[in-house]
């Protein structure tokens, strides 16, 4: 361990500070419904989370030869300076979207990271364009699809099953069946994302001649991941749980159920077939279904809306932070020291924010912060109410289809406010835009 | 570039499929162990669940753990 430079160090330790973001941030893709149905209190819920993904990490036998997938060719002369300008983008990114509650993928975060410091640094032929779109883009667009028909299909029929049956009778047994769907996806979590730096830091290990090449990483190096995976997961991303457990939808325990199974049988089906889908998406997705497959369910389209634009800005934004970071660490050593600066600098103050309006174990599940109906709710409303099914009459406003609809109060309130001159006159093609958000 | 539309379907099929399949039988589980709701006009009483439906709910429950089991077995050897 004396051969490890300073600057191998620094790399070392971003890469358990991403590590720890993104257990922090993806507590919600196993959690967030097993919390909002009541299946398990809040922080029982994340302890649990975190001790499988600590188990996860030291159960992967195969550990990632690749840190990026063949994304980016990491023959092509990826410096430490590098990868740790790669990290920084993606902690940046995990933090913002955190900060305003949104499910995004740590690992497209990653992703970007490494290709935004990567084009900086080499050059366009260190990433290879046919590679992000075959292993990033179309599983994004295809998760959350695969998982949202799925459960929507599931939820319909336990619906159906228990019609005869009194919800307070058969809430339990759902609850426990969540449970076990939830723990499943808490162990895929732990063997697939501790893995990613398992690799990070091995691959600067190797370039910093510590260790040989090919090499499996050392246990020090698996622990240390396991455990920041595990720290993050513990301390729970709360505001991502909460968008998830309650913005997108309202959950009962049966739509909890069927959303956490179907992503535990998309996450396993898809990575043993070859097809590898986003977990976030994937997850985010099975919730969606769940809200559409329960009726007078409701999804919270413009939630959802900004849930996606967050997506698509997962990959350019964390790459231009990064780019920004390998140009600046490219300088030099005070450049390294400048990036590190920063990239606290921004971190503390994107903590400072968070605790204006703080979310924690106490107060997730109180239910997304009324928020005025988007474009696209509104027009959806005023297109097609869910449960009824009959076309609405184009001269109907908002407000009166809308009402009796929903169930749900929050966004009713302020209904024809927003959707003003723009929504109601063109509500077809509103429509076709809502439902491609899906 | 080509689209693996082969494993895409693949995987859409056998997640459409064990999703509602587990789901289902987890549902009828929950069915038989639960009580019948009392008949309209009949007394407050409900009826436990007859020794039949029990056994099923057992038996559904039991492959469930089963999937789940194999889930495991899917993370460990992958």
């Amino acid at each position: 361990m004396e051969h490890i430079t300073l600057l191998i160090g620094i790399v070392i330790v971003t890469a358990l500070v991403f590590d720890f973001t993104n257990g922090f941030h993806d507590t919600a893709n196993a959690m967030a419904t097993t919390i909002s149905t009541g299946a398990l209190r809040p922080k029982t819920a994340v302890a649990m989370s975190a001790v499988l993904n600590l188990v996860g990490a030291f159960l992967s036998v195969e550990v990632a030869k690749t840190i990026s997938g063949g994304i980016i060719d990491e023959g092509a002369g990826i410096r430490p300076e590098v990868i740790f300008a790669g990290l920084v983008g993606a902690i940046v990114w995990n933090l913002l979207t955190w900060l305003a509650g949104l499910p995004s993928s740590s690992s497209h975060a990653l992703f970007g990271g490494l290709i935004g410091a990567t084009l900086v640094s080499v050059g366009t032929h260190g990433v290879h364009g046919e590679a992000v779109v075959m292993k990033v883009l179309i599983p994004a667009v295809a998760a959350p699809f695969v998982a949202g028909l799925a459960a929507m299909a599931a939820t319909r029929l336990t619906y159906r099953l228990t019609r005869n049956r009194d919800e307070t009778d058969t809430a339990k047994g759902y609850r426990a069946g969540q449970i076990a769907s939830a723990a499943l996806v808490s162990l895929a979590h732990g063997t697939n994302d501790a893995q990613k730096t398992m690799g990070v830091i091995t691959l600067a290990l190797i370039t910093g001649g510590v260790v040989a090449p090919h090499a499996d990483p050392p246990l020090w190096v698996i622990a240390s991941a396991g455990l920041a995976i595990a720290l993050g997961t513990y301390l729970g991303g709360w505001r991502i749980i909460r968008t998830m457990g309650k913005g997108i939808t309202d959950i009962q325990p049966p739509q909890g159920f069927a959303a956490q199974t179907g992503a535990a049988a998309t996450i396993l089906a898809s990575s043993h077939l070859g097809f590898a889908l986003s977990t976030t998406q994937v997850c985010s997705g099975a919730v969606m279904g769940s809200g559409l497959g329960r009726k007078g369910g409701v999804v919270r389209w413009s939630t959802a809306g900004r849930m996606v634009a967050a997506w698509g800005l997962t990959l350019p934004a964390a790459g231009a932070v990064a780019a920004g970071a390998a140009f600046l660490a490219g300088q030099g050593d005070w450049g390294v020291a400048a990036v590190a600066v920063l990239g606290l600098g921004i971190c503390g103050a994107i903590w400072a924010a968070s605790r204006r309006k703080p979310i924690d174990h106490t107060n997730v599940n109180e239910g997304p912060a009324a928020e005025p109906a988007g474009v696209v709710t509104a027009a959806l409303r005023s297109v097609s109410p869910p449960p009824a099914g009959q076309p609405a009459p184009a001269s109907d406003t908002p407000d009166t289809t809308g009402v009796p609809a929903q169930p749900t109060a929050p966004d009713a309130e302020v209904p024809a406010e927003p959707a003003g001159p723009d929504a109601t006159p063109t509500p077809a093609p509103r429509a076709k835009a809502a439902t491609v958000t899906r | 570039m080509t689209i693996d539309w082969t494993a895409l379907g693949q995987v859409f099929g056998v997640t459409l499929v064990v999703t509602v399949g587990i789901v289902g039988l987890f549902t009828v589980g929950i069915v038989g162990a639960s009580r019948k709701p009392a008949q309209e006009g009949a007394a407050v009483a409900v009826a436990a669940p007859g020794a039949g439906a029990r056994t099923g709910a057992v038996a559904a429950f039991a492959l469930c753990a089963v999937a789940v089991a194999y889930g495991i077995y899917l993370i460990v050897a992958a």
